[in-house]
């Protein structure tokens, strides 16, 4: 089986972010492979594992991306290939979709590819269902079981009404959910792979397509408004005076 | 000169902080409260790979080298004293010191399942009555044909309730002329008849660390069980301090940064006189020296971690790195407890367990005082590296990770 694992580089996420003169500001946080990302490569890497193949960990992004897809190689995808283009500088999510599908379609051969349900920096959510819509393929999203058998992939997908069993044929997208599974730690042998891999870097012209127009705008970005907090230690002789003090200020400020 | 870490010494230290932080920071207060251990912790270490991180791939480690050992030291010392105490006594104290002094058949019997983590070790010295002596213990090990007869108790020894198997150091020859030829080494299976152990409680730190006391009666050790020459245990003791210290020295090093993370951390969100305590000059100089010390202490153990590397000794500059990031950590984690004022004394936050952590390594695998004499002696002249009969073997990542 051709498992594909499409990962984003993301700021870490107790990283800060603020909107500065309209634009988003991460400061100096450390780059890391998008957290959603990790169980994406771990459904992977257990498919692999159940029924032989190869995951390729493919990355759209800037050279500092190879660094998420070594994290990918460390935890045991067998290649990594990002797609890397000046070009590509403010694509928005169909854009996205766009390339990451046609690095599939360059693989060739692809029966599933996965991705985390969504990046922790722009929060879409929406890249996966856009790529399968590119590539024709079923989407099989917010995937907590996943079995595939023979050309059939069955998923239970969890939603908030609770588990939904949905089915389709492979080649198929699917996303995935944190139900799943922690995924499992870089090996240390996977490590030392992952050091010396060679990571091919492909551009649009490799791909054989024109940087995609973005049809989606941020025109404006603000920072939530800051609320005032007052902080007040009730105080009193026993616990019982303490409780009807604060009993009687949470009626006061009309709180109940 | 080269200070920078490689891109595999970064990932091998990420990938044990998240370890650590992600399953063991979450419940460690519990257990240090409890004073247990974590029951699962030793398995997941040595399932991760870390408890074999720096042998090679043919004896069931993970072929990466002693910088890497020292990287894991400060990352899980970082979170807990606990979990850098088992890389010390099983890694370094035993694991390290069968790959020093060990036969190929032993290296195959004994190392391969301490560094696949199947099998847990430790390495027993101390005795009730006897700690830097080394030469002045007692327990013996006659020899019997084909056995020795072991007999003694140690004491203080990490690991001493969970271990499988224990590198021992008794005295096979006490009429020997000089002390320190009078003792042999072994590795002993812990399960045999005749051993007895148990965990001592009510210590100041390492709470969640099981450390406890060994006793042979009259136990039966194969010969083949002898790690080295008869009369090379001294010599054999020494080696496996050279392996254990820098396991303490790095991760006393983790304290020291924990210590200073959540310093800078309350300092910045605590306030007194109208604005963050971090403003103060006062605090600013505590946090800056145990920047420094933090920053003298990593450099001390990397230097450590590289000679060990090139197959050089390092008894000297152990030495320095496990004297001053011990004595560092402690004072870094009282200096924490001083800028988290009373918070800092209770366990809410972490800072009074670091300060309970750090006490005893400032005692345990050569005391301060040794150090010192240690140290005193290479510049006296007195003390001189000579040659062993079997060195610590130089990292060769072809043939280790081959």
């Amino acid at each position: 089986m051709k498992i594909v694992a499409c990962i984003k580089q993301v700021p870490d996420s107790a990283a800060k972010v603020v909107a500065q003169d309209g634009q988003v500001s991460w400061g100096d946080a450390p780059l890391v492979i998008n957290p959603w990302d990790e169980f994406a490569v771990e459904a992977a890497l257990q498919q692999k594992e159940a029924h032989g193949g190869e995951v390729i960990a493919v990355s759209m992004g800037g050279e500092s991306a190879k660094e998420a897809l070594k994290h990918a190689l460390a935890m045991g995808c067998d290649s990594a290939i990002l797609v890397s283009d000046p070009a590509l500088a403010g694509v928005d999510t169909q854009g996205t979709a766009k390339v990451l599908a046609a690095a599939i379609q360059k693989v060739g051969g692809v029966d599933l590819a996965f991705f985390g349900r969504q990046a922790i920096d722009g929060d879409a959510g929406i890249t996966p269902a856009q790529t399968a819509r590119v590539l024709g393929w079923p989407m099989l999203g917010l995937s907590a079981v996943i079995k595939v058998d023979g050309g059939k992939v069955t998923v239970e997908r969890s939603i908030e009404e609770g588990r939904q069993t949905v089915s389709a044929e492979a080649p198929a997208v699917l996303s995935v959910v944190k139900d799943f599974g922690e995924p499992r730690y870089p090996s240390f042998m996977g490590i030392r792979k992952a050091s010396r891999a060679d990571i091919p870097a492909w551009t649009l012209a490799d791909l054989g397509i024109s940087a995609p127009a973005p049809v989606v705008a941020w025109p404006e970005l603000m920072n939530p408004p800051s609320r005032e907090v007052a902080c007040e230690f009730i105080t009193g002789g026993s616990p019982a005076e303490i409780a009807e003090k604060l009993a009687d200020k949470i009626i006061a400020e009309k709180v109940l | 000169m080269d200070f920078s870490l490689s891109e595999e010494h970064k990932m091998a230290q990420k990938m044990v902080r998240d370890f650590a932080q992600k399953e063991v920071a979450p419940v460690i207060k519990e257990y240090d409260r409890k004073q247990e251990p974590i029951p699962w912790v030793l398995e997941r270490m040595g399932e991760l790979g870390i408890l074999g991180i720096c042998f090679p791939v043919k004896y069931g480690g993970q072929g990466m080298d002693y910088i890497s050992l020292g990287l894991a030291c400060e990352e899980l010392e970082a979170v807990d004293t606990t979990l850098r105490v088992a890389m010390s006594v099983h890694t370094g104290l035993c694991g390290m010191t069968i790959f020093q002094w060990g036969t190929e058949k032993q290296k195959q019997e004994f190392l391969v399942p301490l560094a696949k983590g199947e099998k847990i070790g430790c390495g027993a010295f101390t005795e009730p009555g006897m700690g830097s002596d080394v030469a002045g213990m007692r327990t013996s090990a006659k020899r019997d044909s084909d056995v020795y007869i072991l007999n003694g108790e140690k004491m203080w020894i990490s690991l001493a309730s969970k271990a499988d198997l224990a590198l021992v150091t008794a005295v096979t020859n006490p009429e020997a002329k000089r002390p320190s030829q009078r003792l042999s080494s072994f590795v002993v299976d812990l399960h045999s008849p005749g051993v007895t152990r148990g965990d001592l409680h009510g210590k100041l730190g390492v709470r969640a660390g099981s450390t406890g006391w060994i006793n042979f009666q009259d136990v039966k050790v194969p010969v083949e069980n002898r790690i080295g020459e008869e009369g090379e245990g001294f010599k054999i003791t020494m080696s496996a301090f050279d392996s254990g210290r820098y396991t303490v020295g790095s991760g006393a090093t983790g304290l020291v940064r924990a210590a200073l993370e959540a310093s800078v951390k309350y300092a910045k969100d605590r306030s007194a006189f109208g604005k963050p305590i971090s403003e103060y000059q006062m605090i600013q100089q505590k946090i800056a020296k145990m920047l420094q010390d933090y920053e003298i202490a990593r450099l001390l153990y990397l230097q450590v971690g590289w000679m060990k590397n090139e197959g050089r000794r390092s008894t000297l500059q152990t030495s320095y790195c496990k004297k001053f990031a011990t004595e560092a950590s402690f004072e870094a984690a009282h200096e924490a407890i001083q800028i988290h004022g009373a918070y800092g004394f209770s366990d809410e936050y972490d800072v009074e367990r670091y300060l309970r952590n750090s006490r005893g390594a400032i005692i345990y695998e050569g005391s301060s005082e040794i150090q010192n004499i240690i140290q005193a002696g290479y510049a006296l002249g007195e003390r001189k590296d000579t040659p062993l009969r079997r060195e610590m073997p130089a990292y060769d990542e072809k043939e280790w990770q081959g």
